[in-house]
């Protein structure tokens, strides 16, 4: 009896006890959510317009952010440093295409997946070259000041990077569902060989969507980097994006948004008010047992397509 | 039925050979489609008539031989290339944007005719409303000549796979081709579908003029809609000719009864 009520009511109790620490919590876990669904993007944007999972997401946003951080300490001006690393990300996508995916179109998903692992070393490795591999402390000049509205206390980068990271979204959005560029990829990730047939240039195509993949990745490395520290445990925050993906489901850009909110807010709740009775560090594993459980249940994810399988 | 020949061929094959690895899938085959023709490649299994598509279309690249279309050099064009020529086909396996709907589908065939930038299409606004609207009109005016207004909003998945195939080619004649390549478009079909389809390629022909190419395994279906026909065997092209020459040629009727070859 006393294992119950500690398990299911006496969190409760606290909850309503207290609601305006609970908005603290919640608010904390949303801008965490939202964080990881920066990178989840990442990984959402190249999947879906290449049937890809990009393994090297995570090591690009350490990339991008080493980068940054390496630019700036070298003394150039933040703004001038930040169209340099955009310039630097696209020119990663060039490369890629060219040396990566080209060599390989038309073949398996699984042969493209292991040509990622690679990259991913091949990044982390160049990245350590170039810039060194200390902890370097990034300020793109976005203070990581808290501040109290009606008596909760909020964190002016979290909340920064919440509004980002909802503009991002919206933006990519529209670009997927409304342009002529967004309808191409939708095709593209459907069937190469048909879009080919009708006249979309693969090459261009990888091209934008590796760009954008890299500017997510760029966007992804500041919120972080300005957060812990730009480190090469950096590149880890990939594996925490990939239940969100599995929440969300691979081919959807809301579902990586709403993944990354259940996620976030799933995550700072349970550590909360149900650490202490396990001893903590809920936080770890929280992400990964939901994710366990989608993959039992609901296999795409929330907004996934559906798996229709023919017999 | 064949018009009178413009000054050149709109298609010309000049003794192309494709071989992958020891298998040679096609040996010196030259043929020629003239504008506004309906020719039909046929040939047993293994004939190599898809590959002459493949080739034609940009997805093979000859060993040797050439590929004119409209009087030029195209035999390196890659396939998005060839398909801004203003050639379009289908496939043997129908290769649609299952994840997308029909209208969707039909829709990205127009992708090369559509202009302007990202801002205005995401925006939605002036020139780009405009644009879209009018890519839509034309669609639309496929979708009601193929019949298949009922499945506009349907996923391609969900449809049938004689429907799949129509879809296909609504798909190809948005992008308003000169030349239509249709890789097999009555296979795996019931009579009555391939009934449909054959009057849905003779109307494509007479209403928009469109010169058609097309591979078929069956010989019969082919007989009655084509100007002209090739025979394939083997890698090599064995006969040429109208419809009922070709019926007659011994080589034709050995190829198709399997007589051995020596």
């Amino acid at each position: 009896m006393g294992i119950l009520h500690a398990v299911l009511v006496a969190p409760f109790v606290d909850i309503a006890s207290n609601p305006r620490f609970l908005a603290e919590v919640l608010i904390g876990g949303v801008a965490a959510g939202l964080m990881y669904s920066l990178v989840a993007l990442g990984f959402v944007l190249i999947f879906k317009a290449s049937g890809v999972f990009n393994f090297a997401q995570g090591v690009m946003v350490l990339f991008a952010a080493l980068n940054l951080v390496g630019l700036i300490d070298l003394g150039v001006p933040v703004l001038a440093a930040l169209v340099l690393t955009m310039a630097i990300m696209v020119a990663l996508a060039f490369a890629i295409e060219r040396v990566v995916l080209r060599p390989l179109v038309n073949q398996e998903h699984i042969i493209l997946f292991m040509a990622t692992i690679g990259l991913n070393f091949f990044l982390e490795g160049f990245g350590e070259m170039v810039w060194g591999a200390n902890v370097k402390k990034l300020d793109v000049g976005i203070p990581d000041r808290s501040f109290l509205v009606s008596g909760i206390q909020m964190n002016q980068l979290e909340l920064i990077a919440a509004v980002t990271a909802g503009i991002l979204v919206a933006v990519l959005a529209v670009f997927f569902q409304r342009t002529r560029i967004g309808r191409a990829l939708r095709a593209v990730a459907d069937d190469h060989e048909a879009a080919l047939s009708i006249g979309i240039p693969l090459k261009t195509i990888w091209v934008v969507v590796w760009s954008v993949a890299g500017l997510v990745a760029i966007v992804a490395g500041i919120m972080w980097g300005a957060k812990s520290g730009v480190q090469f445990s950096l590149s880890l925050i990939a594996l925490k994006s990939l239940p969100v993906l599995i929440l969300g489901g691979f081919t959807s850009i809301p579902g990586a948004i709403v993944g990354g909110l259940i996620i976030g807010v799933g995550e700072k709740i349970g550590e909360v008010y149900w650490g202490p009775l396990v001893g903590g560090a809920i936080e770890n594993w929280f992400a990964y047992v939901v994710a366990l459980a989608f993959l039992v249940f609901r296999p795409q994810g929330l907004f996934g397509e559906r798996i229709i399988e023919r017999v | 039925m064949t018009d009178a020949p413009a000054a050149r061929p709109l298609l010309e094959v000049d003794g192309i050979s494709v071989a992958f690895g020891a298998v040679q899938a096609l040996q010196r085959v030259s043929m020629e489609v003239g504008r506004g023709e309906i020719v039909a490649i046929i040939g047993p299994n293994g004939a190599g008539k898809t590959s002459l598509i493949n080739v034609v279309s940009g997805f093979y690249h000859p060993y040797e031989g050439r590929i004119l279309f409209d009087g030029q050099n195209r035999t390196d064009f890659k396939p998005y290339d060839v398909a801004a020529l203003g050639i379009a086909r289908t496939f043997q396996n129908v290769a649609l944007f299952k994840g997308m709907t029909v209208l969707d589908n039909i829709m990205t065939g127009r992708l090369l005719k559509m202009r302007g930038s990202f801002v205005l299409d995401a925006l939605y606004v002036g020139p780009a409303k405009r644009q879209e609207l009018a890519h839509r009109a034309f669609v639309e005016k496929i979708i009601d000549f193929l019949e298949i207004q009922a499945i506009r909003k349907t996923l391609a998945a969900r449809l049938p796979y004689g429907l799949q195939k129509r879809v296909e080619l609504a798909r190809a004649l948005a992008a308003e081709p000169d030349l239509l390549l249709l890789d097999e478009p009555m296979a795996g079909m019931n009579i009555e579908e391939k009934e449909d389809m054959c009057r849905f390629i003779l109307d494509v022909h007479d209403e928009f003029g469109t010169t058609i190419a097309l591979v078929e395994h069956d010989m019969s279906v082919v007989m009655d809609i084509s100007d002209r026909v090739v025979v394939l065997d083997y890698g090599r092209k064995i006969a040429e000719g109208t419809p009922d020459e070709v019926r007659k040629d011994p080589a034709v009727i050995d190829a198709y009864l399997g007589v051995p070859h020596e």
